[in-house]
């Protein structure tokens, strides 16, 4: 089984690139589980077709101790199973804290089954605090795909992740995999991210043009793969699946200093 | 005589040695300085507690008519249940609910989801079940990493049960100590209750009673003495204090200080925002009271309230010479350690002193520099990151309430004549080659005992016991060793005979462990060959 967490910039598009990869590894017939770890709860509405899940934080309020997997495990398109951790309303309580009890109680419930292939871990916006960093630690997640774009802010926010991950990636055994960019259509936007992905000694796994088939797909609550399966993109996020499944570039990344980021902006013109 | 304080830091580290030679003192008869009120060293076993230790368990817990919520986990609000002993009565018609302990119990899921409406839910069963007139919330660690509003939840309680509600964010971690909880507390009563009420005391001489928490009753005892002399109490903050007196405490005449460190803020305040002049007071020994009561008299300076003092001094002494006396043939001579909180080292050297005996040692957990070298030196401490953590309220002048007892000239002769609106500290009634320390810690207290040898230390629970099995007496100053009141004439002779007794039947002396003699541990050397 292998345990991926997808981190990135906040709105880079994380939970879309997670649910179209999984979709494809699904139709590649791998057996995954999508964990939802941003209490807007919103990591499994393509995958469940809108399906309004209950979160294991609410079931835990509500139902106290006595929970079931069921409660809280759905099943979507191509046996995806989807779960959300959930969390406060914003400016109340601790999140963090939240994804910490919520992944510790799907563990002791057994959700994590031996014939997985897949956990997915979609974690919101950069590395807040401990408990946003809670599926590379404790041995959780073992690789990282960082979502980015050729947004200078996108980048900075993969630069500081990758300290995150080197942080633990000293103690445990987690790894940075690469970075996804999925593009907003920046100049020289491969290259920029290419780039940045050398400097931190990882590689750009692939570029996901941007394309309007997604947001057509989103609006029906569904992935490119399931909505519109033969459109281009519908083969871009086939790609993206195949070289997650293949990948064997695991590295501790090298994150930089920011002046350096700067630099390697600079050369890419974007910052004239 | 340098050699005792070296002792104290020689096996220090380097780094360490740094940090703590600045808050140990070999006094040498000039005036001394002193490191106060900065972070313990990780690793030295402090005796300090925490902020919120220092708002709920010292300054607002006493408050008998309030309902204090603890809002946390259940462990801080437990173990802050009953572990002080401000006593106090339930008034005619009142309640107390300092024998009660609330809390909002805080699990798992609260913190993910945020606080506020387990308290609300709180207050709303608090004030169902007791119909208290004041609610005060206190927040424990978490509430502050979570980011609870406890100020917004007591505004709403305020609204909807029609009583007041004050929240506390005196989080524990905050400030290096208790001392920040004092402030903090200090800061809510004088923002939402001081100047609150309108009852006019009946007697023109009417004092509040500054930082007294009435630990084994103590201010009972002075309260008497007071009422004895013609002297009115309005309130005392905070023991056996009430949310109802506290709120008429701008309309008394003179503020008197008993613990300096935890409410001299208020004092402050008061003064600047009603002109009460504050003196700082000690009941603590016989001596001490005489010349607190006389201070009191000679700043209302009313010829029949200083014959009346003189009387009621006269009265009370004769009650007590001869016991006292005879104490002092058993006690003279004798050395003491003393390490309080942040004000009764400097008190009970007094009294001591009354027994025959001298204060040889002694320290606070967490006073601040002025308590120890007086309060000139508050313009020179230096601000640090900690200390400004904490806020100071901008106070403005009540220009409808705010009146002098005294014209600025009948001031400058008085300020010559009584301790008025200033504090001299500890270290000054202190002789040379006695030995002060900041922060003290388990170490320290260890190595004192062994170089200085006292007779007898008086310290608290945290490290009552080792110090017994190192054989010296050990009398608690924060519980009184569940005796008291030890404060004004009676209180004196109480102590003197807890201290008498402790010293007489020094059993710690005279039983031996067996661990003196023989090994506890057996074990045999191991090593050099292989196990394989």
């Amino acid at each position: 089984m292998r345990q991926v967490a997808i981190y990135g910039k906040g709105g880079i598009g994380k939970s879309t690139t997670t649910q179209n990869l999984t979709a494809g590894l699904g139709e590649m017939g791998k057996k995954i589980m999508i964990v939802g770890c941003d209490p807007k709860a919103d990591s499994t509405r393509l995958i469940l077709g809108g399906l309004a899940q209950k979160t294991v934080l609410d079931t835990l309020r509500e139902e106290g101790d006595d929970i079931d997997l069921e409660q809280v495990v759905k099943t979507g398109y191509a046996g995806i199973k989807g779960v959300e951790s959930g969390g406060p309303e914003p400016g109340v309580g601790c999140a963090g804290r939240g994804i910490i009890t919520s992944i510790n109680l799907l563990e002791r419930l057994g959700a994590y089954e031996e014939d997985l292939d897949y956990v997915f871990y979609d974690v919101l916006g950069d590395v807040v605090c401990g408990g946003f960093a809670m599926p590379i630690r404790e041995g959780k997640a073992q690789e990282i795909y960082i979502v980015c774009s050729g947004e200078m802010m996108a980048l900075y926010a993969a630069n500081n992740i990758s300290k995150g991950i080197s942080k633990y990636a000293n103690s445990g055994g987690v790894r940075l995999g690469g970075l996804i960019c999925n593009s907003r259509k920046v100049d020289g936007e491969a290259e920029l991210v290419q780039a940045v992905a050398k400097q931190i000694g990882t590689q750009m796994i692939h570029f996901v043009p941007r394309d309007n088939a997604v947001q057509k797909a989103e609006i029906n609550k569904k992935t490119v793969i399931d909505y519109s399966p033969s459109e281009a993109q519908a083969e871009e996020y086939r790609q993206l699946a195949r070289k997650i499944d293949g990948n064997d570039m695991f590295v501790i990344p090298k994150p930089m200093n920011i002046e350096r980021l700067e630099e390697i902006l600079m050369e890419h013109g974007i910052m004239d | 005589m340098p050699v005792k304080r070296d002792n104290l830091l020689e096996k220090y580290s380097a780094k360490l040695y740094k940090n703590r030679k600045e808050h140990i003192v070999q006094l040498d008869g000039e005036d001394a300085k002193i490191a106060a009120n900065t972070r313990a060293v990780p690793g030295v076993m402090t005796a300090r507690g925490c902020c919120y230790a220092g708002c709920k368990g010292v300054v607002v817990g006493p408050l008998k008519d309030v309902c204090v919520i603890t809002h946390g986990p259940i462990g801080c609000s437990f173990y802050s249940w009953g572990t002080r002993r401000n006593k106090a009565r339930v008034e005619e018609g009142e309640q107390n609910f300092t024998s009660y302990c609330f809390s909002t119990d805080m699990q798992e899921s609260d913190i993910v989801f945020g606080g506020e409406k387990k308290l609300e839910k709180a207050i709303d069963e608090a004030v169902a079940l007791f119909h208290p007139k004041c609610v005060m919330i206190c927040s424990t660690c978490p509430i502050g990493l979570i980011g609870d509003d406890v100020q917004a939840v007591a505004k709403r309680a305020e609204k909807k049960h029609g009583i007041k509600a004050i929240g506390f964010s005196c989080e524990g971690y905050k400030g290096v100590s208790q001392s920040a909880g004092h402030h903090i507390a200090n800061n809510g009563l004088m923002r939402e209750i001081i100047g609150t009420g309108d009852r006019a005391p009946e007697n023109i001489f009417s004092v509040n009673i500054l930082g007294e928490y009435n630990i084994g009753g103590d201010g009972w005892e002075e309260e008497r003495l007071l009422k004895r002399c013609g002297i009115e109490v309005v309130s005392i903050f905070t023991g056996d204090g009430s949310y109802e007196s506290l709120q008429n405490a701008h309309l008394a005449k003179l503020n008197i200080v008993m613990c300096h460190r935890s409410i001299n803020y208020i004092a402050e305040m008061i003064k600047e925002k009603y002109g009460i002049d504050w003196i700082k007071v000690n009941f603590i020994g016989v001596k001490a009271t005489i010349r607190s009561l006389r201070e009191i008299a000679k700043y209302f300076g009313d010829p029949a309230l200083v014959e009346r003092v003189e009387e009621v001094i006269a009265d009370e002494l004769s009650l007590i010479e001869d016991e006292m006396e005879s104490i002092r043939l058993k006690l003279a001579g004798k050395t003491a350690g003393i390490f309080s909180g942040g004000s009764r080292s400097h008190h009970y050297q007094m009294l001591l002193a009354d027994l025959g005996m001298e204060t040889v040692i002694a320290g606070y957990e967490f006073a601040h520099r002025d308590d120890y070298e007086g309060r000139e030196v508050i313009p020179f401490i230096k601000e640090d990151a900690d200390n400004r953590n904490i806020e100071v309220l901008r106070i403005q002048k009540d220009e409808g309430m705010y009146r002098k007892f005294h014209s600025p000239e009948k001031m400058e002769v008085l300020k010559d004549e009584i301790e008025l609106d200033r504090y001299g500290g500890m270290m000054r009634d202190m002789d040379a080659g006695d030995i002060v320390v900041d922060d003290y810690n388990h170490f320290e207290t260890d190595e004192l005992i062994k170089g200085v040898k006292p007779d007898i230390f008086f310290s608290g629970i945290k490290d009552k016991h080792s110090i017994q099995k190192a054989g010296v007496v050990s009398r608690q100053m924060h519980s009184y060793d569940y005796s008291g009141p030890y404060a004004g004439f009676n209180g004196a002779v109480i102590f003197g005979r807890d201290v008498a007794m402790a010293l007489c039947t020094n059993a710690w002396t005279l039983v031996k462990p067996p661990w003196h003699d023989e090994p506890m541990l057996v074990g045999e050397l191991t090593g050099g060959e292989s196990h394989a």
